[in-house]
């Protein structure tokens, strides 16, 4: 992982070169959100962001998502291809049914897909006509990363999709994330406030300072993740600690 | 099944209560100036079997639907457009307040004056009664439309007519029916208005014409005529494409 931004490697999917975010308050008073961000991702990764709450994470995201363009620098997606999204809430629209909300992203030419091996690796089969009303907030974010995986996207940026979920379902779904991506491979951004899933899931993590956020130091992680056991996840967990603490 | 025959059965006999008070009350008076139940009755055959009356409901329910159509197509654009810019709100206020506060029978008779005693005159002038209604409902829509699904849609690429269909207008829904309810029952009490002033057919030209002959029997049976046109429209129409509209909303009731 660099984080320096400025050599790109042609193996890089994405590079963030971001500064200067400023929040302007309903008072009039202005709030610096970013202080400097640079990073590049390379394709197929998946790099976690990890740090205090209110430090910026998720506006870095929405920077990448184009939801958010009050900022110096720029950030360049550097292949071709659709960008997906999950969101803390799974926003999914109320009125459409699970199947209607994930084909919707698709384009034309891809309507006419079965989606049946996606809805069997996720267990939405038995759900996809019924409305998100009528699903659990578990199985809500099962279709959120249906709709995202359906893409096959080149970025996929992931906003806590397990946050507020038991620790059984959390777990479930962070199996079913890895399984998607390992037979969908794409490059994945995601962000997270627990230390534990960053170390289970990511090749890097990132690690912010508090606001205005600038990236503290990162960790690269080279144990397979199915080797991870739990003295390992502790050690990693202690690297990222080690740089929140040192900051 | 059982519910919905119990509470049909509630509407009937609150009508028939209605009905029965009303004949007391008639036979009581025994006064020209309030016709019993029958006698309107008698009034809506007569006016049925001549022929009269499905001409002049015909002409009254085509004004009240081109108005309708012209008032919601231009007063939700301007609406929808105001809610979601605020210099454009702030520009077209103080014209939306204006038109909201002249009265209908001006809007009508200017319109008549500017634009001839025509068609046209008479649906424009009801339609611009109307529009400002439309246009302070779809904007109080427009307003509260939730950013997390208009952000959703900008990073799954929707295009503006998808955005439009899957996103925008659903949550508009409870605002486009709330403007078509309040929007058919004032605008055809405006037609009636425009018929009397300025047409030679509808229900308003026939009730004025009734009102100088001082036949009450009649005017009440184009009234009441009328009154069910509407109830089937609401029934027949409004309230299954609203059930249709909103079946996600009890669908984790089944």
């Amino acid at each position: 992982m660099r984080t320096d931004g400025d050599q790109r490697m042609t193996n890089d999917a994405l590079v963030v070169n971001v500064r200067d975010h400023v929040f302007k308050l309903a008072n009039g008073e202005t709030l610096q959100a970013i202080d400097k961000v640079s990073f590049s991702l390379p394709a197929n990764s998946f790099t976690c962001i990890v740090g205090p709450s209110g430090c910026g994470k998720t506006t870095v995201l929405r920077m990448i998502l184009g939801l958010d363009t009050h900022y110096q620098g720029e950030v360049d997606l550097l292949r071709e291809g659709p960008v997906s999204a999950v969101f803390q809430e799974p926003r999914l629209l109320p009125w459409r049914t699970v199947e209607q909300n994930i084909r919707l992203v698709l384009p034309k030419a891809r309507q006419d897909e079965s989606l049946e091996e996606l809805f069997d690796v996720l267990g939405l089969s038995e759900m996809r006509s019924l409305y998100p009303n009528q699903l659990s907030l578990g199985l809500a974010r099962r279709a959120s990363l249906a709709r995202a995986f359906v893409l096959e996207p080149q970025l996929l940026i992931l906003d806590e999709p397990f946050v507020s979920l038991d620790e059984a379902t959390a777990e479930r779904l962070r199996q079913l994330l890895l399984t998607l991506w390992q037979s969908r491979p794409t490059t994945v951004l995601m962000v997270t406030h627990d230390i534990t899933e960053a170390a289970a899931l990511a090749d890097t993590v990132l690690v912010f300072s508090k606001r205005p956020a600038s990236i503290v130091g990162s960790v690269d992680i080279q144990t397979p993740r199915d080797q991870r056991g739990a003295t390992e996840l502790n050690n990693i967990r202690q690297s990222i600690a080690a740089l929140t603490i040192e900051e | 099944m059982r519910s919905h025959l119990n509470k049909a059965g509630v509407v009937v006999a609150s009508l028939f209560v209605f009905v029965v008070i009303w004949a007391l009350i008639a036979n009581h008076l025994n006064d020209n100036a309030l016709p019993t139940p029958l006698a309107v009755w008698e009034a809506v055959l007569v006016e049925y079997q001549s022929g009269e009356l499905f001409q002049h409901l015909g002409m009254t329910l085509l004004r009240v639907f081109a108005a309708f159509v012209v008032a919601m197509t231009i007063g939700s654009a301007i609406g929808i457009w105001m809610g979601m810019h605020v210099l454009s709100n702030r520009i077209v206020d103080p014209w939306l307040i204006l038109l909201l506060n002249i009265p209908a029978l001006v809007i009508i008779v200017l319109s008549y004056i500017w634009f001839g005693l025509n068609e046209a005159a008479a649906v424009g002038a009801v339609a611009l009664n109307k529009i400002p209604n439309v246009v302070i409902t779809l904007r109080e829509g427009a307003r509260s439309l939730a950013p997390e699904y208009s952000e959703m849609a900008k990073v799954y690429q929707f295009g503006f007519f998808k955005r439009l269909r899957h996103v925008v207008l659903p949550q508009l829904q409870p605002f486009f029916a709330a403007a078509t309810r309040s929007g058919i029952s004032l605008i055809w009490k405006i037609v009636l208005i425009v018929e009397l002033l300025g047409r030679s057919n509808g229900v308003g030209f026939q009730i004025h014409l009734y009102f100088q002959l001082f036949d009450v029997a009649t005017i009440l049976a184009y009234t009441l005529a009328f009154v069910v046109v509407m109830l089937v429209v609401e029934y027949g129409i409004l309230q299954p494409l609203d059930k249709h509209a909103n079946r996600w909303r009890s669908a984790h009731d089944q």
